[in-house]
């Protein structure tokens, strides 16, 4: 009897996958590392994994439509002396001029606006057309210092002072000479063309001492006027919010690893930082034990998306989140009616992320006039403020469905985990069970 | 002249005088007593105003200056007039680290010594320096210039882009992308002038010699990678 040797489909390695494969081919081609823009792609425990409960026989729910959900949220009330109030807990994330085109910060701007609540500069300064259009302009004091200016810093509403970033905590950023206009050069003392580096440590300050006393500092030179935030990006969360709050922050902005970045290595963005969900209750929870929970505001940002994931952040105990990459998104970023172009990119929407090299089709991270004019700053205003209307009004009806009448009462108690992984981040219950890992009781 | 006694008169009083002084105002001249080492001492000057500090100052002193004349009569510490916009900073002592960070115009003058990363991501401000430097001074500097009559620390101007900077004494090392260029009659005559208004008189400017950026980081290239 002649033996035959039956077919085995060929096997590819879960290790060695296509993408790594083309990566590994892409390094030996080129020697040098991939750098894009956005955030992580990989799959992280993420706000998908939680489910509210909603109201029951010992919780009653309110009345969609009738009885009041309040959605206002007051930052910076515990040193400045004019905090600033917020119509919707949803502001839009630092984004640079630069990065970005005029067009583009100048529709966040109107976005903002029309929506009651706050935009961000970045990295490059604050622009006129962009304080313009801003009602409340929160204007980034960053390591680079490209366009600090003392009145700038009194012409803006609150004063981040940017540590960190989730996308790429301990990283600094890079803007690619194709990307520095005449205006851009001008903007950061710089000749145009060159690649602009934005340094990863302040220049002036190292450590939570110093902090405190260049916050001092800001304070004095404002007249104790400004909201003053610190941004963390999310790698020790609990250390980094207590460390500072006690350098005197009002607010601060805790930015997980899906958060987005113009331009940084790939390596960067996806191996270094914590999702966003690992990091909001360590935050909490040094707030808490400090007694300075809703005194000094927590605002969460990296991947927020929808109504849900507000409701859910502020459950956890942000009192609000910041939007970057959904907000370039709604205001048309990788959108398919630019398919062609992407196509000939090498790349398709969805999963444009060469936001550094300034070729973007949608004229939104460019320089290029001829690209910056397809984004009409009115119309691209108008639909941010759209959608943050409706993830404002899908944050209410989670929250009238748990029986709240302001989305800050949302408590971790609403809120039930789908995977351990999730449980075991977010502190709460696997669903169906009572069991929170590493808390006991299993 | 308004004097405060920062010995038992709170910051916050000097810095919103110094604020609040209206166009035209004719007292703008300050006297500051008794700082003992106090942080962000003037800071935010928004007006020609002369401040004179009697005594030494802490962290952040006249921090992003903008037209104001700051003498500080003693030593000053980290960050003394950061990011400053315009106008004079005369240190008549030392100052510590990052002395004129990010600065974007006007002069700084330290007679005394200046500690490490002095001139840090200048952006447009004059430092003359009598006596020496520290390392990594004007990292990353970006324009303006640093006159040091003394010595300069390692990597003198690391990553450095446009700033020119010109020492009379010994350089340790320079940094990565920092050379040595030559001096031609416009850098001279620059030198001459920030020694003037510094109030240098016995140092010429041919003693002098010249760093700037040798400009091959500008554009990232791979085969660089060793210089970062």
């Amino acid at each position: 009897m002649s033996y035959h040797n039956p077919y085995t489909p060929p096997r590819k390695s879960a290790t060695f996958d296509d993408y790594t494969l083309a990566e590994i081919r892409r390094a030996a081609a080129t020697g040098i590392y991939d750098i894009r823009g956005a955030g992580t792609k990989r799959k992280v425990p993420h706000f998908d994994d939680l489910l509210f409960l909603g109201a029951s026989i010992s919780r009653y729910p309110l009345e969609g439509y009738r009885e009041k959900c309040d959605t206002t949220v007051v930052l910076g009330s515990r040193f400045a002396k004019k905090p600033i109030t917020l119509k919707t807990p949803i502001t839009i994330a630092g984004m640079s001029f630069g990065a970005l085109s005029g067009n583009a910060k100048e529709a966040l701007g109107r976005g903002a606006t029309i929506s009651g609540t706050s935009t961000t500069t970045g990295d490059g300064g604050m622009t006129d057309e962009e304080r313009g259009h801003s009602q409340t302009l929160v204007y980034q004091y960053l390591p680079s210092r490209y366009g600090m200016n003392p009145k700038d810093l009194r012409r803006a509403d609150a004063i981040e002072v940017v540590v960190g970033q989730g996308a790429k905590p301990g990283g600094g950023g890079m803007l690619l000479g194709q990307k520095i206009s005449d205006r851009v050069a001008n903007m950061r003392n710089l000749p145009k063309g060159i690649d602009q580096r934005s340094a990863c440590r302040h220049p002036d300050w190292t450590g939570p001492d110093d902090l405190e006393i260049k916050i001092m500092e800001l304070r004095e030179i404002t007249d104790w006027e400004k909201p003053i935030y610190v941004k963390i990006g999310g790698a020790r969360p609990y250390y980094d919010t207590a460390l500072a709050v006690k350098a005197g922050a009002d607010v601060v902005v805790l930015d997980g690893m899906q958060g987005g970045t113009a331009a940084t290595q790939d390596v960067f963005i996806e191996n270094v930082g914590m999702p966003t969900l690992a990091c909001i209750r360590p935050a909490v929870q040094a707030l808490q034990e400090l007694g300075m929970h809703r005194k000094v505001q927590l605002i969460v940002s990296g991947g927020i998306r929808s109504g849900a994931d507000v409701a859910k952040a502020l459950a956890l105990g942000a009192d609000a989140v910041a939007i970057g990459t959904a907000a370039l998104v709604a205001i048309g970023d990788n959108d398919p009616h630019w398919e062609e172009e992407y196509q000939k990119l090498g790349t398709t929407a969805g999963a444009y992320d060469d936001w550094h090299e300034g070729k973007d089709p949608a004229g939104i991270t460019t320089q290029d006039p001829e690209l910056a004019k397809r984004l009409d700053p009115v119309a691209a205003g108008r639909r941010l403020a759209n959608y943050l209307k409706v993830m404002t009004l899908e944050a209410q009806t989670i929250a009238r469905a748990c029986g709240k009448n302001h989305l800050h009462n949302l408590e971790p108690e609403d809120l039930v985990a789908l995977t351990i992984e999730a449980s075991a981040m977010a502190q709460v219950p696997l669903a169906g069970t009572n069991w929170i890992p590493g808390k006991g009781g299993f | 002249m308004p004097i405060f006694d920062l010995s038992n008169t709170p910051l916050r009083e000097l810095n919103s005088a110094l604020h609040a002084l209206s166009k035209g105002a004719n007292d703008t001249e300050f006297e500051v007593i008794n700082p003992r080492g106090s942080h962000a001492v003037a800071v935010g000057i928004d007006s020609p105003v002369t401040v004179s500090v009697r005594g030494s100052v802490g962290y952040y002193c006249a921090g992003m200056n903008d037209g104001g004349r700051v003498t500080v009569h003693g030593s000053a510490g980290p960050g003394v007039a950061e990011n400053m916009m315009s106008g004079t900073v005369v240190i008549e002592g030392d100052a510590s680290q990052y002395a004129g960070a990010t600065g974007r115009g006007g002069l700084l003058v330290i007679k005394g010594n200046a500690a490490s990363r002095c001139g840090i991501s200048m952006k447009g401000i004059d430092i003359v320096v009598h006596g020496s430097i520290g390392h990594m001074s004007a990292f990353m500097g970006q324009s303006g210039h640093l006159v040091v009559l003394g010595d300069a620390g390692d990597a003198l101007g690391d990553s450095l882009y446009e700033a020119k900077l010109f020492v009379r004494g010994e350089v340790k090392s320079l940094g990565s992308d920092c050379i040595e260029k030559e001096m031609r009659r416009e850098h001279l005559e620059k030198l001459a002038e920030l020694l003037e208004r510094a109030g240098v008189t016995d140092v010429r400017p041919e003693e002098f010699k010249r760093y700037g950026s040798a400009r091959k980081l500008y554009n990232f290239n791979i085969d660089n990678a060793d210089a970062y």
